[in-house]
């Protein structure tokens, strides 16, 4: 179904984080960027849909508004807003927002950290855009904080913090298939597998609370009005968002997963896992029976490597990138 | 990142160093009674209550520099010498062994028991001497009050952690190439086959329900790998069978400990050109790492006669051509604290360190040339 294209290769290697590879589509200069994490730096590169022209970045993590800082980036991710594309880092020390091609600093968020180390460690992670202006972030705490993004400019207010999580914020993402007619505009999840949906808002509204079961979500979708959530067991779960209502559980990988992504067109699910395999599945809505049927399309090892980061490069799942712990490169595949 | 990482790190990185000191000293037909003494000295001082106390502080990981030189005072807590090239080779080995024990744990977890696994082995060393017996029982109560609470979430965010420091360090071991568990290249083999982690299920089952919870299809597919079921689960007490083999002693006195230096991938000098960070051997880590040598307590040899020379390579020539061989990238460039006289280091130093006859190797940094310069040009 997909066969393997020319990788593209990185600066410094990927670290071992959940959703470490980040994609940006930008249609009308025909390029793809795409972000991976490696410690306390972002390597950007931009690639050109010729495969002739790459040019690369790297940026760092800071230490207030300026200092570069060695404390640890824990994802970066690109926020696509009606009005704008901004660039995400969290780390262990705050938020960083740029412009999507990380030429400009855009807003600066400080972490409460205490002075001594403490025994729960503190860091940011988790990273969505919601509705027309909003970029949410998770906090290790578990507080999800809710920034207000202007259409242009570095004006950025922190407009809410919801305290729902009593776990370390893993993974959040809203909507993605463009439609209003879903309720539920937000799932955040953490690290004992609970599962928030919200609706955003002035005040954002809890809706519904799916409890874990123990098992850390380290990545989690939402598409229809549907949840896909990745655990630390290898499961895969669909699930109605508003009601909780379990659609389905797929056995899907032997060891942790890392990374799923959801092609909004076409219904396709991608995971990768630290089992070596990106594995890549076809939701199926049915709206009268209100359930949905999960199909295994396709399955690829990337020998040797733990997977960190999977996502589809476009929204019909053409083609997909894969990170993979220690590994200097992005390896794509496209359909055949 | 997780502030609970650094007694993990000492403790299996310290129980690489045993097994492989244990060989050696074996291998070399060390008398009885002198490699007896190294070995408890050695866990008398890993095992110190002041130093495991500073240890079991919540803080971040030190840097490869800082921890190497903890290792390197470790390693000459008793009669026993290491020149550069076999300290060098030392580390190395403790690294990719450790960093392959934390890959191909199936359970972030499991980290635990790879712990226990080594302290088990440990406490075997001593199990003839009640006084430090009673000190590693002490840890393995540390270890279980800290670590067994954690959720798995937390466990794997400590060995994201442990990943980042091991980060492209792709360096060759004899024994792991023969046994195939690593690749020429450096990378370890990951298995696409054998049990499943505890609590996982095997992959290739779809289950798919109705709204009101009913199961209504099933469908298996291909799952691309061979696996099993779940083994049990291992114990997390004092005493249990442990399950998992990760952590237990591979060396034996039949299969020697080689590394490769040439051919170690060029990625792995990579991640030491990225940062634009200031020093990372800031102030502050520095006087951590005091505070942190200040527990290790070197001990005056009743005997100076009595001190000998271990040897990691085969033969005195190797070990030589070693030292001139190794590449730059892979320099460890230890910390020369006595050096640094600004910093109230040396002073606590002082205060443990015996002088005189006895003092630690110390190791200066390399030139371009491969060749050490003394200390006193350590600027």
């Amino acid at each position: 179904m997909y066969h393997k294209e020319k990788s593209i290769q990185i600066k410094s290697s990927a670290s071992a984080l959940y959703n470490n590879l980040s994609v940006l589509r930008i249609a009308p200069r025909c390029l793809t960027y795409f972000t991976v994490v490696h410690a306390n730096v972002v390597n950007m590169v931009s690639a050109s849909w010729d495969g002739l022209n790459f040019s690369h970045r790297q940026l760092q993590s800071k230490e207030g508004n300026i200092a570069a800082s060695s404390s640890l980036i824990m994802q970066a991710s690109w926020c696509v807003l009606p009005s704008r594309e901004l660039l995400v880092l969290t780390s262990q020390k705050g938020i960083q927002m740029y412009e999507s091609d990380g030429s400009i600093m855009v807003y600066w968020h400080a972490l409460d950290n205490p002075e001594t180390p403490t025994a729960q460690a503190v860091f940011a992670r988790g990273i969505a855009a919601v509705r027309e202006n909003y970029i949410c972030v998770g906090i290790s705490s578990g507080s999800v904080l809710v920034f207000d993004i202007p259409s242009k400019g570095s004006n950025v207010m922190l407009s809410e913090v919801l305290e729902e999580h009593r776990d370390a914020v893993t993974d959040m993402a809203s909507e993605c298939s463009g439609s209003l007619e879903y309720m539920a505009d937000l799932v955040t999840a953490d690290d004992s597998g609970l599962l928030c949906v919200w609706k955003s808002g002035e005040d954002f509204q809890l809706l519904h609370k799916i409890p874990g079961f123990d098992v850390s979500c380290s990545s989690v979708k939402l598409w229809k009005g549907t949840v896909a959530a990745g655990y630390g067991t290898g499961q895969i779960r669909i699930y109605e968002a508003v009601t909780g209502i379990v659609h389905a559980e797929v056995n899907a990988h032997a060891r942790w997963i890392y990374s799923l992504d959801i092609a909004p067109f076409s219904g396709l699910l991608l995971s990768g896992a630290e089992d070596s395999l990106v594995r890549v599945w076809h939701l199926t809505m049915n709206p009268d029976a209100n359930s949905v049927e999960v199909e295994h399309l396709y399955s690829e090892c990337i020998t040797d490597t733990q997977i960190c980061g999977a996502k589809f490069c476009d929204g019909d799942g053409y083609a997909f990138a894969v990170t993979g712990y220690d590994l200097s490169e992005i390896i794509r595949y496209t359909q055949a | 990142m997780s502030s609970k990482t650094l007694p993990l790190l000492f403790i299996n990185l310290g129980g690489e160093m045993l097994y492989i000191l244990d060989q050696r000293l074996r291998a070399q037909n060390i008398p009885c009674d002198k490699a007896k003494k190294v070995m408890n000295d050695i866990i008398t001082t890993m095992f110190n209550k002041k130093f495991l106390d500073e240890l079991f502080k919540p803080q971040e990981l030190y840097s490869k520099k800082a921890l190497r030189t903890v290792f390197d005072r470790l390693a000459h807590a008793s009669i026993m010498r290491l020149n550069q090239a076999s300290m060098d080779k030392l580390y190395d080995l403790m690294t990719m062994a450790f960093k392959y024990q934390v890959l191909l744990c199936p359970r972030p977890k499991d980290i635990l028991l790879v712990s226990f696994n080594h302290m088990d082995a440990i406490r075997d060393f001593v199990r003839d001497t009640p006084s430090i017996l009673s000190q590693v029982d002490e840890t393995y109560r540390q270890l279980i009050e800290m670590y067994t609470p954690l959720s798995g979430g937390e466990f794997q965010l400590i060995r994201q952690t442990l990943l980042i420091f091991f980060q492209d360090m792709h360096i060759r071991v004899s024994i792991f190439l023969k046994d195939k568990v690593q690749n020429s290249n450096g990378r370890f083999v990951l298995p696409t086959s054998g049990p499943v982690p505890f609590g996982t299920q095997i992959p290739g089952l779809i289950r798919m329900f109705s709204c009101s919870g009913d199961e209504v299809k099933r469908v298996q597919f291909r799952s691309a790998g061979n696996y099993s079921s779940a083994l049990r689960e291992g114990s997390f007490e004092m005493y249990g069978e442990r399950v998992i083999k990760l952590g237990t002693n591979m060396y034996s006195v039949s299969r020697p400990v080689e590394t490769h230096m040439s051919g170690a991938s060029k990625n792995s000098a990579q991640h030491t050109k990225v940062s634009t960070a200031p020093n990372p051997l800031a102030k502050e880590e520095l006087n951590l790492l005091a505070r942190l040598m200040g527990g290790l307590e070197v001990r005056k040899p009743a005997n100076p006669d009595s001190r000998f020379r271990v040897n990691l390579f085969a033969t005195d020539e190797e070990e030589e051509e070693a030292l001139i061989s190794r590449p730059d990238e892979l320099s460890y460039e230890v910390i020369n604290i006595q050096a640094t006289k600004q910093c109230r280091v040396s002073a606590l130093l002082k205060a443990t360190t015996t002088g005189g006859e006895f003092r630690p190797v110390t190791y200066g940094y390399k030139g371009p040339a491969g060749q050490r310069r003394a200390s006193s040009d350590h600027g």
